[in-house]
């Protein structure tokens, strides 16, 4: 087992100021969906923070990424410019997926990011084929897949995982187990609550890591993404917590509101700036700074996105199959 | 007293309990939630967890085990949260509910009732806002309803529970919020036939779900023009209400269809031909389509609006249909 | 080589509309500037339209007797050297008022009849109302569409009826109704030849008595008979529409009448079955003369439910007349003559005449036809005192 990396100066302040980013970034997305400039569904990674910030650094640039709906985190940590992915939220057409998808399907190829998938499920099998490909293809890429606990109840996480296993194909599977699928919680929807133990029935490693300390996410992911490098899935099992309702809004008769606040507690920004401070790595004047950087950016992001474009209207019907070219006359 | 549509979908959820006692509601969030659309908010204290039931993430599971309670005497009611979602119980809707009867020499019956919301405009893109009841309409064993109106509704639910087959009802999300009056004199709805709900003179429009409001307030604004326009309510898109249509058709001779799915083999399809089938020769203009463009909805507002049915557009093919555009 | 479409011209400010009267050119022949190419009829008259290039005529697309909006491409040339123009109005005279966008079926394109040989693009309604109107589809010029709707049917068969060559609309519409009967009804045939000497001497006896002017003819006896015979045969008197017999409680009998210069019409003596023999020589000698006079009333046209047709003052013995759809029958009669007839065992001189019926069978048969003009026969004689 990889022991814990380092938290030095350098890594913590980047763990801090990523997570921070996402935090303020979708702070300011409520505000603009209350604005009426983003619509939809528009579900919030407020608590889960350390999940993608922590895998995404284990990552390389060429390994893939699939995503769930709720993908703002995945995207701002793998990279994504966050003005495309803010004037991809306006549904203007500088945004990453050209404003189409909005915020549920955010996808950027150069980043080897395929999204935004939002049906519960839907985006695991996929992952497994992204693998089989570099499998197959002779690369040493990694694919990694997220998905909630609540996808643990479909037919296609079972399915997909027997066949990760029987192929030998290099995912990672990370399931942001936040206790609650919209409104049901865990042991209302499963028998066997604990999904580590459902992965290693199929033959692949399975580990259940505390999501809320960015450091523990971190060191997992390195763990396994070195596993899958060598050609073998295994699964991370992340136990984190949303402070926010599943989308926009509900009324949360699902749960106490005691509860959120015990979780509060256990804040990942809390987390790895105690951290940080105790180590002596973490000042507050740091804190201070990120905060001051991380909303210059996010208000450029507003900008960019406000500067945005609308797609013409006569464009409507592109991007549903792929443009017919000229065939050459030889 | 005024209701919305949302309400009546609960009312009608009450009545099917409290009357037929092997009813259950089953699916997804539909207890502690309250259902996606907050349709069965409050019945799981009312009714308790056996008989208001949720299930984990499992589409094909829980319609799966609705079919065969359905045929071990129980009638389900399963709520799957949009049909977008019924994807993954396709294979249990079609191979085995719609079929079994037919597969059994007529020993086995799937007195079963899925709910599911259906339909775009609430900017929620392309994998949330499919329109499939056309599409569910192709399969011969179910019987496809779509409430357009509060009375329906309130009404379509109790007698979808009455059928000795599985019955699909699609719930359009943009209904969820429209109120209005319920008619009080209503007691009970037929779900053998289309409606009339404008009577006109020029063209018939047909239609059905979300579409019947946009096509209504086509028609008042078709009538200041002087073009009068009859409205059918399609309700029940399997099976067809063919006298219907042929009827509508000998008064107007000219038809538009307004469907929100999309055209390429969809259900406006089916309905252009069946009037070109029945109706040749009372035809004055062939008929014509106003349907969701083909291409998955996008997320932004004016390209979702530009892709669906509205109002203004459906008025536009009437004009042209009836040789004025 | 250059296409020219060659369009019905503007002759005046306030011309339409033009009809085609006459060709003056074949498809294949060479024009030269100036020359006439086609006679059009205008509310002026006719005028002879040249044409204001050389060239060779490629097709003719309106057939001669169709009336064309101005504008209406009615030919097509082929223009040596000259670069593709269209010949003809291109915009409206600036002295005229712009017109108001119309209100219903505005003709983006000028309308025009099919051209010939073409495909003609019909609505199956239009063609169905055609059918019934007798109106000829090939004439008809489609609204905006490009398709020939029913409406535009019904309003050319309105404003055939209101044709500037009276004869000719005349003619055109007997032609359409007759067609329409022979290829749609079924007809069967009857005659008879009755004994009218004691009628015609029941008819001399009645004239004895009254002034010149007010006497009757012997039509108006075999009308009066017609008239009641047919109030007691539902399959007789009414119409056939969609399928259907549809019977009428009133008769009103078409009184086939010839027009002065050709033409035929059948008003109707409304409710005929009510009069009595003066009231119906009366009511024909009313509508004889408004039919030379004109002041027919619409309801006259349209009303009869079944037809007399007597043809005797012209010498003919009978006739086999032709049911005016949708009626289901008609009555022929010949001329009367003196014939030597047999009358309890003995051959003597009588007055007879040959009474003769067809009808629809998809209405009646022959046995119910024999009954009917038994029945006619039966009341020949007017019980009334002379
Ligand atoms: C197949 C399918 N069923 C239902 C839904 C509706 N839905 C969207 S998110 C969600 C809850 C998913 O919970 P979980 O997988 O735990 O992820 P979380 O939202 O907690 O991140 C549901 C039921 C869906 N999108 N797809």
């Amino acid at each position: 087992m990889t022991a814990l990396p380092a938290l030095d100066r350098p890594l913590a302040l980047a763990l801090y100021r990523e997570m921070l980013l996402i935090r303020r970034f979708e702070e300011r997305c409520v505000e603009l969906y209350g604005a009426g400039k983003i619509r939809g569904f528009l579900h919030l990674y407020d608590g889960e923070e350390a999940v993608a910030v922590g895998v995404m650094r284990a990552l390389e640039p060429h390994d893939a990424i699939v995503a769930t709906y709720r993908e703002h985190g995945q995207a701002l940590a793998r990279g994504l410019p966050l003005g495309e992915v803010m004037a991809e939220l306006f549904g203007k057409r500088e945004g990453s997926s050209g404003g189409r998808g909005g915020s549920m399907h955010v996808f950027d190829a150069k980043r080897r990011f395929f999204g935004g998938n939002a049906i519960v499920g839907g985006g695991i099998p996929v992952a497994v084929g992204l693998a089989l490909a570099d499998k197959l293809l002779g690369r040493e890429n990694v694919t990694v897949c997220f998905f909630g606990e609540g996808a643990v109840a479909e037919g296609e996480f079972h399915e997909s995982l027997n066949l990760a296993s029987l192929w030998r194909v290099p995912v990672v599977f990370v399931c942001e187990n936040n206790l609650y699928a919209m409104g049901s919680a865990l042991d209302i929807d499963e028998a066997e609550t604990d999904i580590a133990a459902k992965a290693r029935g199929y033959r692949m490693a399975a580990e259940r890591v505390d999501g809320m300390d960015v450091v523990a996410v971190l060191a997992a992911a390195r763990r396994a993404v070195d596993i899958a490098r060598k050609g073998a899935p295994c699964l991370l099992e992340m136990r984190t917590y949303r402070f926010r309702a599943h989308s926009m809004f509900d009324a949360q008769g699902y749960r106490d509101k005691d509860e959120i606040e015990r979780w509060r507690e256990r804040d990942p920004l809390h987390v790895v700036a105690a951290a940080g401070k105790a180590s002596g790595v973490l000042h507050d004047e740091d804190l201070g700074a990120a905060e001051e950087s991380v909303r210059r950016a996010v208000d450029e992001a507003v900008a960019f996105a406000e500067r945005g474009t609308w797609e013409p209207v006569e464009e409507l019907t592109r991007h549903v199959t792929a443009p017919r070219t000229k065939r050459r006359t030889p | 007293m005024t209701i919305n549509y949302r309400e009546c979908c609960k009312l009608a959820l009450r009545q099917c309990l409290d009357e037929e006692p092997r009813a259950f509601l089953m699916g997804e969030d539909v207890g502690a939630y309250g259902g996606c659309y907050a349709v069965s908010k409050g019945l799981l204290d009312v009714y308790g967890p056996d008989r208001i039931r949720d299930t984990p993430l499992s589409e094909s599971a829980f319609v799966g085990v609705g079919i065969g309670a359905a045929m071990n005497g129980m009638r389900p009611i399963v709520e799957v949260m949009t049909c977008n979602f019924s994807l993954l119980a396709l294979d249990q809707i079609i191979n085995n509910a719609a079929t079994l009867r037919h597969m059994s020499g007529g020993q086995l019956g799937v007195p079963l009732v899925i709910r599911m919301a259906t339909g775009a405009g609430r900017q929620l893109a392309a994998q949330h806002s499919h329109s499939f009841e056309g599409w569910y309409a192709h399969i011969p064993g179910v019987r496809i309803l779509a409430p357009a109106t509060l009375e329906d509704a309130r009404f379509m639910l109790p007698a979808a529970l009455k059928e000795p087959d599985p019955v699909l009802l699609f719930e359009h999300v943009f209904l969820y919020a429209m109120e209005g009056e319920l008619d009080a004199s209503v007691r009970a709805v037929d779900i053998e036939h289309a409606a009339l709900r404008r009577r006109g003179t020029h063209l018939s429009i047909l239609t059905y779900g979300a579409s019947l409001q946009k096509s209504l307030s086509a028609a008042d604004a078709l009538a200041a023009e002087g073009i009068d326009a009859e409205v059918i309510d399609l309700r029940v898109l399997r099976p067809l209400d063919d006298a219907a249509l042929v009827d509508t058709v000998k008064r107007t001779h000219r038809v538009l269809v307004v469907d929100e799915g999309w055209k390429s083999g969809g259900l406006s399809a089916e309905l252009m031909a069946r009037v070109c089938e029945l109706a040749f020769d009372e035809l004055d203009a062939p008929p014509t389509r106003v349907c969701t463009a083909e291409v998955p909805i996008p997320y932004p507002k004016h390209l979702e609006d530009a892709a669906l049915p509205q109002a203004a557009t459906i008025a536009a093919a009437a004009r042209r249909v009836c040789g004025r555009g | 080589m250059a296409e020219l479409a060659f369009a019905m011209p503007a002759l005046g400010a306030d011309m339409e509309r033009g009809r085609v009267v006459r060709w003056r050119v074949k498809p294949g022949d060479t024009i030269g500037r100036g020359q006439v190419i086609v006679e059009v009829e205008t509310d002026k008259g006719l005028i002879d339209v040249e044409c204001f290039h050389d060239a060779t005529v490629m097709a003719l697309l309106v057939p001669e007797g169709v009336e064309v909006a101005v504008g209406a491409v009615i030919a097509r040339l082929d223009v040596a050297g000259a670069a593709p123009t269209a010949e003809g109005p291109r915009a409206p005279p600036a002295t005229e008022p712009a017109r108001l966008p119309p209100t219903s079926a505005a003709p983006a394109m000028p309308p025009v009849a099919t051209p010939l040989g073409a495909r003609v693009i019909a609505s199956p309604l239009a063609r169905r109302r055609a059918a019934a109107l007798g109106v000829d589809v090939a004439t008809v010029a489609p609204g905006t569409s490009g398709r020939i709707s029913a409406e535009d049917v019904e309003r050319a068969a309105a404003t055939s009826t209101r044709e500037r060559d009276p004869k000719e609309a005349m003619r055109r519409a007997i032609a359409a109704a007759m067609a329409k009967s022979k290829r749609e009804i079924p007809h069967y045939y009857l005659w008879q030849s009755v004994d009218v000497t004691d009628a015609l001497a029941w008819l001399t006896a009645h004239n004895a008595r009254r002034p010149v002017t007010e006497r009757v003819l012997f039509g108006a006896l075999v009308a009066r008979a017609v008239a009641r015979a047919a109030a007691a045969a539902p399959e007789m008197n009414g119409a056939y529409l969609e399928g259907a017999v549809r019977s009428s409680l009133e008769v009103h009998l078409g009184f086939a009448t010839a027009q002065r210069g050709g033409g035929l019409v059948a008003p109707a003596l409304l409710d005929a079955h009510t009069l009595d023999v003066d009231a119906m020589m009366s009511a024909i000698a009313d509508v004889v003369a408004r039919v030379k006079s004109g002041g027919l009333k619409s309801r006259e046209m349209s009303a009869g439910t079944i037809t007399l047709t007597a043809l005797g003052e012209l010498g003919v013995d009978g006739v086999l007349p032709v049911i005016q759809p949708p009626q289901l029958a008609i009555v022929g009669a010949g001329r009367v003559t003196e014939r030597p007839w047999v009358v309890g065992g003995a051959v003597v001189v009588r007055s007879v005449l040959t009474l003769s019926l067809a009808a629809d069978h998809r209405a009646s048969d022959g046995h119910r036809g024999a009954r009917f003009l038994q029945n006619i026969v039966k009341n020949l004689v007017p019980p009334e005192a002379p």
